[in-house]
Order: C-alpha cells, then sequence, then structure tokens
C-alpha cells in the first residue's frame, strides 16, 4: 500500500458536575457525605488563603504570591484522589493541592514571607518543594515514578504544571522518559488559559494540551477542571493506570480567576467580561450548588466551615509571622552540604564577625 | 582489586564494585548499557545488574531532572552524560534543583547524585567534545566538582562521589582514559576536597588536575628544580590548605589548566594565595591555561592546549625571577 493510515488518536474530554450543579450519575465517583464536605472545606480554605495572602501582599507583610483562585477544583479533586504515600511534585501554585496533603498553611506563607523554612518537606510527607523554573518538576516527577517502580513499590508520583509549561522542552522529556521506564506518574497540566499575559493560541498551535501525550506514547485525556468530581474521577483513573506503570497526561481546563502572581495586572491584557464569564463558572459556586441540592450544604455547616477556615488561616499568619520574627540569617550556610566545607565554614564565621576579613 | 587498570576500567570496576555493595545505586545515561557506553566506562553492567542499569532517551536536561527524582525515593542515581558539553542542556536542572535542593528544603529533601562526564580535550574529537567548564560547576553553589587524574584517583573519589550525601559532578579526562596502567586498590575510598601532593619539593608549586598533571609531570621531569606538585582532585571544596602551605614554604607558584584563563579556577587559586600567603610570594604567581576562545575544532586543538612546552617555560619563567 502506497499510502495509508497507520495511527489514530483521539482524545476524549469528561465532565461529571455540569455548570448548573447537576451531576452525571454513571459517572460520579463514589465520594463519602463525609469526604464531599471535606474537598468542599479545602476548596474553601484554599480560597481563602489566596485572599488573605493577597491582601498580606497589598500590605507588605508578604513577598511575591501566586494565588491559584478559580482552579480550586483542579488542584482538591486531583489531590484528594492520591493515595497518602503518593508523592506530590508541584510548581509554585499549588497551594491548594498541597494543603490537602500534610502541608499546613503556615508553610505557604512561610515561603511567600521568603523563608526556605516555607519548602521544609514534612517528615511524614511525599512531596517535593515548589518547583520556580516553569515546567522544570515534571521531570523529578518522571524520576519518581520511575525510581518507585525501580523498587517495586506501588506509590505514585503526580506533578502539577501549567499551560505554559507544556511550551518548556523538559516536559516533553519528562513525558517520553515517563513512557519509556513505565514510571508511575501523573502529570496533571492546569491548562487556565494564561501565562502571565500569553495566551493559549499563542503558546501553541496544538488543538488540546493532551494530546502532547501522543507523540510520548503515553495516554493523554481532558477533563473540566472546574469540576471537582470530574477531576477526582479522572486522576483517580490516571493514578490507578500509573500504579500499573501506566503515565497519563491529563489536561484540566480551567481559569485563572485571579493574577499570575501579585506582581502581575491582568487588566493589561484581557478584558473584564472575560472574567466575568468566569466567574459565573467558579468551581466553588458549582460544588456548592451540588451539595446544596443533595442536601449536605445548609447555612450552618457553611458558616461552621467559613469560620473553621478563617481561624485556622489567622493562625497559620500568626505562627509564620513568629517564624519570621524568629529568623536567624546564620541559617543559610547550614544546609548547602550534609558537612560545611572548609569555604564556608570561613565565610559563616566571618558572617558572624568572628573572622579577621569578609570571609 | 589491586589490579593494574586504566582509567576507563577504573571507572568501570568502580561502578560494579557500587553497583553490588549498595542496592539503591542506579547507573543510566544515552548508549551505557547495551554499548557499555561510547568510551565503554559501563561495558558489562547491563548483563550483570539489569534491573539497577539503563539505556535512557537522548535528554541530557532529563537525564538530571530525573536523578532528582530518583533521589528522592531514596535511590543513588549515578548518570553519564556522553561528553561534558552536552551537560550545558541539563545545566538549569543542575543549577535550579540538584545543587540547591538540599539548602532550599533546609535539608529535608537531599540529592546524592554522582554525574560522570568525559571532559576535557586532547583526543581530536569533534567540535564541542573537548571543553573544560569545572570553573562553571564549582560556581554553583551545592554541587562538588571532582577532576581525577589517574586510574588509582578515579577509582577512589568515584566510590566517594557514588557514597556522597551531595550531587558530585566527576569529570574524567577523557585523555587519560586509556592513556596508562596503574595499580588500582580495591575498595579504597579517597576523601572528597583533599589534595595529593604528587610530588614534594622546596622551589615552586605547581597546581594541576586532569589531563594537565601529566603535562605538568612531563614538564618538571625536564627540569632541574625541586618542585612540589599539587592534584586538588576536587576542585570544590577546594583543599586551600594544602596548596597554600606548600606556597608559603616555596614562594613560587604556577597553576596550569585547560580551560580558558578569564574566570577559570587559576583566578580562584591565586586570589586563595593572595588572601592567606601573599607575604610569602618572592614573584608574582604564574597561570599556565587555555585561551579566551572556544576550543578549536581539532586541526588546531594541539595549539590552544598547554603542553609540557609551555609549562616548562611558564615554570623557568617563575623560577627565574627574583
Amino acid at each position: 500500500m502506497p499510502r495509508e493510515d497507520i495511527a489514530q488518536f483521539t482524545i476524549r474530554s469528561v465532565q461529571v458536575l455540569a455548570e448548573d450543579g447537576t451531576v452525571d450519575e454513571d459517572l460520579a465517583p463514589s465520594l463519602s457525605d463525609d469526604e464531599l464536605l471535606d474537598c468542599y472545606e479545602a476548596m474553601k480554605r484554599a480560597r481563602r488563603l489566596d485572599e488573605r495572602a493577597i491582601s498580606l501582599q497589598r500590605r507588605g507583610e508578604l513577598g511575591t504570591y501566586a494565588p491559584a483562585i478559580g482552579q480550586e477544583a483542579a488542584q482538591v479533586g486531583s489531590a484528594f484522589a492520591m493515595d497518602e504515600d503518593d508523592w506530590i511534585v508541584p510548581s509554585f501554585r499549588e497551594q491548594s493541592a498541597l494543603m490537602v496533603r500534610e502541608t499546613p498553611p503556615q508553610r505557604i506563607l512561610e515561603y511567600a514571607m521568603g523563608m526556605e523554612e516555607g519548602a521544609e518537606i514534612p517528615a511524614d510527607e511525599h512531596a517535593l518543594p515548589p518547583a520556580i523554573p516553569v515546567g522544570t518538576q515534571p521531570l523529578h516527577a518522571a524520576g519518581v515514578g520511575w525510581g518507585e517502580a525501580i523498587q517495586d513499590s506501588p506509590n505514585v508520583a503526580l506533578t502539577y504544571f501549567g499551560d505554559g509549561a507544556t511550551s518548556e522542552g523538559d516536559v516533553y522529556e519528562a513525558l517520553n522518559f515517563a513512557g519509556v521506564y513505565g514510571a508511575q506518574t501523573v502529570f496533571l497540566c492546569q491548562n487556565n488559559r494564561y501565562a502571565i499575559s500569553t495566551r493559549l493560541e499563542d503558546q501553541t498551535a496544538a488543538e488540546t494540551l493532551a494530546q502532547k501525550a501522543i507523540a510520548a506514547g503515553i495516554d493523554g485525556i481532558r477533563v473540566d477542571g472546574n469540576d471537582v468530581l470530574g477531576v477526582y474521577r479522572v486522576v483517580s483513573e490516571a493514578i490507578e493506570r500509573a500504579r500499573d506503570g501506566d503515565p497519563t497526561l491529563v489536561e484540566a481546563l480551567t481559569y485563572r480567576r485571579s493574577m499570575h502572581t501579585t506582581s502581575d495586572d491582568p487588566s493589561v491584557y484581557r478584558e473584564a467580561a472575560e472574567e466575568d464569564e468566569w466567574e459565573a463558572r467558579d468551581p466553588i459556586v458549582r460544588f456548592q450548588v451540588y451539595l446544596e441540592n443533595r442536601g449536605l450544604l445548609d447555612q450552618e455547616t457553611k458558616a461552621t466551615i467559613d469560620e473553621r477556615v478563617e481561624s485556622e488561616i489567622a493562625d497559620a499568619i500568626d505562627r509564620a509571622n513568629a517564624a519570621r520574627d524568629e529568623l536567624d540569617p546564620a541559617d543559610m550556610f547550614r544546609h548547602v552540604y550534609a558537612e560545611q566545607p572548609p569555604e564556608l565554614e570561613r565565610q559563616a564565621a566571618a558572617f558572624e564577625r568572628k573572622g579577621d576579613r569578609d570571609g | 582489586m589491586a589490579d593494574r587498570l586504566r582509567m576507563v576500567e577504573a571507572v568501570r570496576e568502580t561502578l560494579r564494585a557500587e553497583l553490588e555493595r549498595d542496592d539503591s545505586v542506579v547507573v543510566y545515561g544515552e548508549d551505557i548499557g547495551r554499548a557499555g557506553g561510547v568510551f565503554r566506562a559501563t561495558e558489562g553492567l547491563l548483563e550483570a545488574y539489569p534491573d539497577r542499569v539503563f539505556d535512557s532517551p537522548v535528554a541530557e536536561a532529563g537525564i538530571v531532572g530525573v536523578g532528582v527524582g530518583l533521589a528522592a525515593t531514596g535511590l543513588r542515581p549515578v548518570a553519564e552524560i556522553q561528553f561534558q558539553s552536552f551537560l550545558y542542556q541539563g545545566f538549569h536542572q543542575l543549577a535550579q534543583h540538584v545543587a540547591r535542593i538540599r539548602s532550599r528544603t533546609r535539608g529535608t529533601v537531599t540529592c546524592p547524585m554522582t554525574i560522570r562526564t568525559p571532559y576535557g580535550g586532547g583526543i581530536h574529537a569533534l567540535e564541542l567534545h573537548s571543553e573544560s567548564f569545572e570553573a562553571g560547576f564549582a560556581h554553583v553553589p551545592g554541587l562538588t566538582v571532582v577532576v581525577p587524574a589517574s586510574p588509582a584517583e578515579t577509582a577512589g573519589l568515584l566510590t566517594a562521589a557514588v557514597r556522597s550525601p551531595d550531587p558530585v559532578i566527576f569529570l574524567e579526562p577523557t585523555r587519560l582514559y586509556r592513556s596508562f596502567r596503574e595499580e588500582v586498590p580495591a575498595d579504597d575510598e579517597l576523601p572528597l576536597g583533599e589534595a595529593r601532593i604528587v610530588d614534594s619539593g622546596e622551589d615552586l608549586t605547581i597546581v594541576a588536575w586532569g589531563s594537565m598533571l601529566r603535562e605538568t609531570l612531563a614538564a618538571t621531569a625536564e627540569l632541574d628544580a625541586d618542585i612540589e606538585v599539587i592534584d586538588p582532585r576536587t576542585i570544590y571544596p577546594l583543599d586551600t590548605e594544602t596548596i597554600v602551605e606548600s606556597v608559603r614554604k616555596t614562594g613560587r607558584c604556577v597553576v596550569v589548566h585547560e580551560a580558558p584563563r578569564t574566570s577559570g579556577m587559576a583566578g580562584e587559586i591565586i586570589a586563595r594565595i593572595t588572601e592567606d600567603a601573599f607575604y610569602y610570594l618572592e614573584t608574582p604567581v604564574e597561570r599556565i591555561t587555555g585561551y579566551d576562545v572556544p576550543v578549536p575544532l581539532f586541526a588546531r586543538e594541539d595549539a590552544y592546549l598547554p603542553d609540557a612546552d609551555r609549562i616548562e617555560a611558564g615554570i623557568r619563567r617563575v623560577l627565574d625571577r627574583n
């Protein structure tokens, strides 16, 4: 045959919870009422932390901060799909997912206050610190998922990155490595439509981001990223496949309702009308309607959750401020190497004004 | 062991020994498995340890980056980058993550990874197969940078690198891979951060590493002077004390490297000598180095690389000055 079709690919899209709060019962994940409420509370906590962080930054009490307002379903739904010993490999906007795991809001605030303490990994947590350079951490997740496979462990790595990151060569290398080695890794791309100011159509000519999996020979799927039940379902399935050595790229279609970071002004590059349109599709609102319709969320429960979230975050802010007040600048010398080399010993002594010269 | 090995064989036998000793060691890189590496430094390892030796895709950022994840799961990645110049494609992973993950997490995540790579000129290879970027790696806090100059040093230092709790860039002078044999003791771990006094002397100190040590010894053999030859072995952390003590004794010093002159390690070494041994110096320290030009293609490579003649002439100048 001189000409024949030798390969064909399709990309599937999934939605469980529609914008009006109705659910596709066939696809709905089996989550208990308590789990559903936990999920809701995690989304509310994430939203409130972002709001408080933005105002703290405006008052000069926090450094640059990257809010995830509008992306709570993508992050919380996926983090809920993980088992306790699975790995979370985040970028710099994953506070919503991290808090579902073992990272307390205090650490997130400390990191935004410019303290390494905020990137400390709790002893019982499988996590890597937030990656600042765009698209670098999926390779780490490929390594984690490969390392777990080498050691015959069931643990899976779930890594988060954005639409802009898919233009980075490292992301392709990560998908490709994962495919070659059967890494136990799930790649979650939150397509929030903007990489700072750059729109998706200026980022890629590809119709979907999920299809970037195809070239690497792994599965790719899209999910409505503002649908927490859909994200939970799709990522749960991807995680189970990953346990058997089949990595997946999940594209969660969402919208960054807020700024890229507190240093950014989205009004320069997008219309308020567009933002309004996405406000109506807000993931928390949609989930709230669903929970109300199911009779799980009355005014009292909502108020209790709001109060608990408010006081947790207020506590976290207090503790982070206290940690900042205790900050020891000489700490920067202590963790560069397992054993401090003589050069660093000398520089540390000079810093403490103990030597007879500046280093 | 104590066999007489070439450097490339010392690499292989050390990796074999570490794979045997420690189940957490994994070895991977381009063409290192079925082909045994383009220099055959990993020949036979895939057959011996099929579950922990891997051919990798041609992706240097990937090779470096996955190491962060492998290490996080408790493994000890030992990666090969086929030629040092191709590590530039993974340099961002090195500087952004591998080197700093310990400090940015205050020791809660570490990366005990070894990246081996052939480096340096002298084998008439293709363009971009002959660079010496040791100063660049040494400028990244968190990395340990090692350059062996003999088969025994290779075995001892590579053993230490694989066992190190921190990431090590292990630069193997391509030119020395098959140039000579020596006795290589088994399981002899050499400390990182300690220089070796190759020859003791009173008249002049010369500091050289990698393939330049051989050129230096060829030069000193021609001279009727009592010269102290120091091989730092570890570029970072540098054994300042050994160098400074020697210069305090001799009062004269020459530093040799094949990397370009500007911002090369000789500048750092001379700065340290100036800080700690300035009043002992009888004459300015001289550098014999590569030039500030891209390493030429191999038809002009010999003109670029410092050789025994240039080193000998440099030593004579420093000895002759009052």
